[in-house]
């Protein structure tokens, strides 16, 4: 469980970040909180020659609101999230995900950045970023541009970032309606065996809006198109929910682990979503 | 004399702190102020690390072993192969089982993670690199996972170098992959009464293989130091005088001049009692550097490598007649042994304490038989926090009660009681050949079932139940039960011994000038608070307050030869060595006394901590004066000086017993159990320390929670390990850990000199159990007999899917 | 390899360290600085053995590189008390048996003497979430939750009468 070495950099701004990661190429890497990254070099999965350390860029640290517009730095830990009020006024969902995320010192250290970016499936946030229809800033040797969380996932830890990029920022608009985030998982620390996240607006016991989102239930988070498309503009009623939530399982695509088989994931799934459905439907 | 008032004895009798008090353990000022000294603390002048090269693959040939790159690495000192330690002999080791075990792959390789290459350098990180840079080319063989298939006629032959053995070290081999046969009770005689009988339940019960995972894994710094041609081992040893015996046997270094060291151990739980490649590799290479060697396994390797425990397949049979009266028992069990046979049982006990599966019951007639083969997994076998495969066979029984109850169609509280050995029964000698000591089974179960509102919980869980048919809850409710009698102390030398090491302990005590002790065992705490409890033992013994005798254990230079801590072991064989040593200073202190109260000997006696002359009770002598006494006056036939020794051979084992109660409820759509309660009660005989033995059993039954409801180590069919790190391989945090509720009995062992029976073990023996039938027992009112643990998410669901339960 | 400088303040003394970049914190704490309180227990951030207090916040130091920790301040169990002034959590795990081995205590006091400053009137499951990046594999947590009770107890009673002394 000892990494192989490496020359490690701690740039104090993008350009000169990006131009390290121009310079070495596919022996670079940045580090955020380093949670998902110091794990897989310690069992020397990765040979990383270069090590650029993000913390010393201010500019992608902390979380700006105007308005309803809310964008997060990348640098932007799990804790900082949680504890952030105004956050959990704009995007309470955040807080509620967040919390359901590893423990208190990985939390600590674990970013928003290193989460999205990573194109870990098993982890929360790029879940939670398709289900807010996110976006993406990156910035690169080609200069800066946006990518929407729902088009950035390619495979497991494939993603549309080029080995030259650096995710900046997230931004997102504040969700309105209720919201819910379900997790199943074995224990604190653990992945989800299965996970869903609801955001709804509901009038007059019709569905005017809605995201569905997966977590772990396939190569890269799943955005549930057509289950959405299937419950807005129609009443809310328990038959409704069952398609919708059929609908989503359909979409999911999961692997066999030590969590359990593929029918069982999808079992549960279906019932995490179900839950989330119902959950966010009462908080509307 | 002034009129000051003698304290009462009473007030004297308080001040010792002594048997029966919650002291405060004495080894937590340095615990809490991070000055433990582990092994991974040690550091030594000049010491280089040391690590493997481990087998990623289960089963295969070794073609070659490339060194060249790794020992051009500028921080790499050494790289070892079994080559290098041919020529010493110590390519191979003896394992506690009778069998042999590669200390180094030797030509081949058995299972994934086995060590083939052992390199030696700078620190941890260089040592690292040079394990990345050695190459190894392999031949891939087939793999056998399956107990039941390793049998078979065309099975891979795993063990060529005992290929053509027809006998092992327990018997006649029937298969090259085929380790032993082991028998115990009545074969005709029990299928007779199985055959005939009323009713009979017929079920496998499996036991998954596990592990015991203590937070600090294993490791050593072994130190040769050539000058004075003495080897110094600290390490992770649950038995460090074992240790330096098998050291000096296998190495030819006498054993005079070996010296093994047990310094703070973070926990052992069975983990530690083996002697595994890293420590041989250890010595050697520090012979051969002239300098010490860390090794320090990662949790992966530990998890991988050292010491798997469970993993037995137990076919049962249980007969009874249609009111409910156990008539026999019969057991086959298939145990997966791994590649190399290196389970800690004494000698004479291949499968352990597995024939105590009559568990609590008067059975009449029964019969165990055991079968050990090998297979591509990890070598070891040790007592996860339990004696022997004790759990394995409390389980066993604790499975069959329930299903036998099944059959009958009566409640299994009631087949329990009627079932249960009687107190007037003990010493009991049960149908397999042990004798029980003591008990009170029945007052233990009614106390437990009272506590619990049992009636009331099985209102709770018909109304639960109705919920759940009308559809208003998908949620069922299970009670789980247990009673078990545990089997431990091992024990007497008659017929217990590890490697012909006779399985006594002792005690040393050395009283000083001013009334203080030092008391030395054989044994080695990792946890459970030795120093703290074998002082109280002292305390009412000696009449020293507790809080003046300094404990010493796991030198082997300074102790006495000891087995060691594991098993239960240490309370009763050398908590009752302590208690003897302590009798026999008493008794040379009662002629120092007389003599100084000039008197005859038997015109003095003993007064907590003093002797008085009787009927004189104002005219005495402390302990405190006989000591100094002892040092600065010639008595006539007296040796100067207050010591004394006491090697204890236990004249039985010792049988703790108890009554588990868990409530869980199962939500059957996610397979998620919520625990509701938790109750235990044990009866560990005499209770030293109450703080101490409440905190063993919450610790116990945690392991059990964790081993029932997701602790495994899984394989999956080319032999890779798929639960290697502490994601996959459940431990409970606090968050998913119950509170607890402890109660007792009190039922001391008859043969013991305080009557103490141990505990540490019991609240895995008996929770494991206890949960598992919690989970049976939602899903009986739906027909289910057996379901194997661990009962995790999944599995919990596919109980209740296959019933049905998911429309 | 090559070596870099690294200065953090380690219970209040500045340190000044050489090492390989890749050295974990946790290494550097108890190899190079021999603060051992700290232990290794599962090398992958899932025990918590390792917890020290980094920039105010609970962090596993086998998940750390030692670079990344310039300029830091770190506490590590070493420097939370003394023996002649024990912490309140020191005090309490002993009055209350909230260890066992000793092995996991460490992180466990340096996680929870964080956790009663961000959460000083904990409830037992406040406390047992706030925990909850810790294995501990001997005392099942019953008495460690029971002694992290106490200690915020016993802090709050001290920070009560300070109050008093200063008013």
């Amino acid at each position: 469980m000892i990494p192989s070495a490496f020359k490690f950099y701690k740039p104090d701004n993008i350009s000169k970040a990006v131009s390290l990661m121009k310079d070495f190429g596919e022996e670079a890497r940045v580090i955020a909180g380093g949670h998902s990254l110091i794990p897989i070099m310690k069992q020397r999965l990765t040979d990383i020659k270069h090590l650029i350390d993000l913390s010393g860029i201010d500019e992608i640290k902390g979380i700006n609101i105007t308005g309803d517009e809310i964008s997060i730095g990348a640098m932007t830990t799990q804790v900082e999230l949680i504890n952030n009020e105004e956050l959990f006024q704009k995007a309470p969902i955040i807080r509620e995900a967040s919390l359901q995320i590893a423990d208190p010192q990985v939390r600590n250290l674990g970013t928003i950045g290193g989460n999205v970016a990573n194109g870990d499936p098993a982890n929360d946030m790029p879940g939670l970023m398709q289900l807010l229809d996110a976006t993406y800033k990156l910035s690169g040797t080609n200069g800066s541009r946006e990518v929407k969380a729902r088009d950035f996932y390619e495979g497991a830890y494939f993603t549309s970032r080029e080995d030259d990029e650096i995710l900046l920022s997230i931004s997102f608009e504040s969700p309105s309606g209720g919201y819910a985030y379900e997790k199943q998982k074995r224990k604190i620390g653990d992945y989800a065996t299965a996970a869903a996240g609801v955001i709804i607006k509901v009038e007059n016991n019709k569905c005017s809006s809605a995201s569905i989102a997966l977590t772990n239930l396939s190569d890269t988070p799943v955005y549930c198109n057509k289950a959405v498309d299937m419950i807005v503009g129609k009443e809310i009623d328990n038959d409704l929910l069952d398609r919708v939530t059929k609908t989503c399982v359909d979409q999911s695509d999961p692997v066999a682990d030590q969590r359990g088989p593929v029918e069982f994931k999808k079992y549960v799934a279906g019932i995490v979503i179900k839950k989330a459905l119902k959950r966010a439907i009462e908080r509307v | 004399m002034d009129d000051v008032k003698t304290p009462s004895s009473e007030e004297r009798k308080s001040a010792l702190s002594g048997l029966g008090t919650s002291r405060k353990r004495v080894e937590d000022a340095r615990f809490t102020q991070g000055k433990g000294n582990y092994v991974d603390d040690i550091k030594l002048k000049g010491m280089l690390f040391g690590d493997f090269v481990r087998s990623p693959l289960a089963h295969a040939r070794v073609k070659n072993i490339d060194t060249s790159a790794a020992l051009a690495l500028p921080g790499v000192h050494a790289v070892l192969t079994a080559d290098d330690l041919r020529p010493l002999g110590l390519h191979w080791m003896p394992t506690l089982a009778g069998d042999k075990q590669m200390v180094l792959a030797d030509g081949k390789v058995l299972f994934q993670g086995q060590e083939v290459a052992f390199v030696v350098g700078d620190d941890r990180y260089a040592v690292a690199d040079g394990v990345s840079m050695v190459k190894v080319e392999y031949d891939e063989l087939p793999v056998v996972t399956d107990p039941f298939k390793a049998e078979l006629k065309d099975a891979p032959i795993l063990r060529e170098d005992i290929a053509d053995q027809k006998e092992g070290a327990h018997g006649a081999r029937r298969h090259p992959n085929h380790i032993f046969t082991w028998e115990a009770g009545e074969k005709e005689e029990t299928n007779k009464v199985i055959d005939e009988a009323e009713v009979v339940a017929d079920e496998m019960v499996y036991y998954h293989r596990t592990h015991p995972c203590p937070l600090e894994t294993c490791g050593c710094v072994a130190s040769m130091d050539k000058v004075n041609g003495k080897l110094t081992v600290w390490g992770t040893f649950q038995a460090p005088h074992a240790v330096r015996t098998v050291a000096s046997l296998i190495s030819n270094i006498p054993e005079h001049n070996i010296r093994i060291i047990s310094p703070d151990i973070g926990g052992g739980f069975g983990n530690k009692v083996g002697v595994y490649p890293g420590y041989i590799c250890s010595i050697v290479a520090s012979i051969v550097t002239g300098v010490p060697i860390k090794w320090v396994e990662d949790r992966m390797d530990n998890l991988m490598a050292t010491a798997f425990a469970r993993d037995y397949w137990m076919r049962g049979k249980i007969s009874a007649t249609k009111d409910g009266k156990i008539t026999g028992l019969w057991c086959h069990t298939t145990a997966d042994h791994g590649a190399f046979d290196a389970c800690a049982d004494p000698t004479k006990f291949p499968a352990g304490f597995m024939n105590i599966c009559t568990g609590s019951y008067d059975i009449p007639v029964a019969y165990l038989a055991v079968d050990g083969v090998y297979t591509n997994k990890a070598p070891g076998g040790v007592a996860y926090r339990c004696s022997f495969r004790v759990t394995e066979a409390s389980y066993f029984i604790e499975r069959m009660i329930e299903v036998l109850a099944l059959k009958l169609g009566i409640d299994s509280a009631e087949l329990r009681s009627k079932n249960f050995i009687k107190k007037e029964q003990f010493p009991y000698t049960s149908a397999l050949g042990w004798e029980y000591d003591s008990g009170d089974y029945h007052r233990a179960w009614d106390k437990a079932l009272e506590a619990v509102n049992y009636r009331q919980l099985r209102e709770d869980q018909k109304k639960q139940l109705q919920l759940f048919k009308d559809g208003k809850s998908r949620k069922l409710m299970g009670i789980g039960l247990s009673h078990f009698t545990e089997i431990v102390g091992a024990g007497p030398v008659k017929n217990c011994d590890i490697l012909g090491l006779g399985m006594f302990d002792a005690c040393e005590i050395r009283i000083h000038p001013t009334g203080s002790a030092i008391a030395r065992l054989g044994t080695i705490s990792q946890g459970q608070g030795h120093a703290t409890t074998f002082a109280q033992i002292l305390a009412s013994e000696i009449g020293i307050p507790a809080s003046d005798i300094t404990l010493e254990e796991g030198d082997t230079d300074t102790a006495p030869y000891g087995l060691g801590t594991y098993g239960s072991r240490s309370t009763p064989v050398a908590g009752a060595a302590t208690a003897m040593a302590g009798r026999k200073i008493r008794a040379k202190a009662q002629m120092i006394a007389a003599y100084l109260l000039e008197v005859h000997d038997d015109d003095v006696e003993w007064d907590v901590d003093r002797f008085s002359v009787k009927g004189a009770p104002e005219k005495f002598k402390t302990m405190k004066e006989i000591a100094f006494a002892s040092y600065n006056q010639a008595i006539p036939g007296v040796e100067p000086g207050l010591e004394a020794v006491s090697y204890y051979d236990p004249p039985n084992m010792t049988y703790p017993n108890g009554a588990y109660v868990v409530v869980m409820e199962i939500d059957v759509d996610t397979g998620v159990s919520d625990i509701k309660k938790v109750y235990a009660l044990d009866d560990c005989g005499t209770r030293i320390n109450p703080m101490i033995i409440e905190g063993q059993v919450h610790g116990g039954l945690t392991e059990a929670l964790a081993i029932s409801m997701g602790q495994e180590i899984a394989y999956d069919e080319q032999g890779n390990v798929m639960t290697g790190t502490l994601m996959d391989f459940f431990i409970p945090t606090a968050w998913e850990t119950p509170t607890y509720e402890t109660d007792y009995t009190v039922t001391p062992s008859p043969h013991h000199p305080i009557g103490a029976k141990g505990v540490g073990e019991s609240p895995n023996v008996g929770g494991v159990s206890a949960f598992s039938n919690a989970v049976h027992d939602a899903f009986k009112p739906f027909g289910l007999t057996q379901a194997h643990m661990p009962h995790d998410h999944w599995r919990v669901w596919k109980i209740a899917k296959d019933l049905g339960l998911h429309n | 390899m090559e070596k870099i400088n690294v200065s953090m303040k380690v219970n209040g003394k500045e340190e000044n360290l050489t090492v390989e970049p890749r050295t974990l914190l946790v290494h550097a704490l108890r190899e190079h600085l021999e603060y051992t309180g700290a232990h290794i227990g599962c090398s992958s951030s899932h025990c918590g053995a390792c917890t020290i207090d980094m920039n105010g916040k609970s962090v596993k130091s086998c998940t750390v590189f030692t670079p990344q920790a310039e300029g830091a301040d770190i506490l590590t169990v070493e420097g939370i008390g003394s023996p002649d002034k024990l912490h309140a959590l020191q005090e309490m795990f002993k009055e209350h048996h909230g260890l066992q081995c000793g092995y996991c205590t460490p992180g466990m006091i340096m996680r929870s003497y964080r956790f009663l400053q961000e959460n000083p009137d904990p409830t037992e499951d406040e406390v047992r979430f706030g925990i909850s990046g810790n294995l501990c594999r001997c005392t099942g947590y019953q008495n460690i939750v029971k002694s992290i009770m106490a200690a915020a107890s016993k802090i709050r009673d001290e920070e009560k009468v300070n109050k008093k002394e200063i008013a």
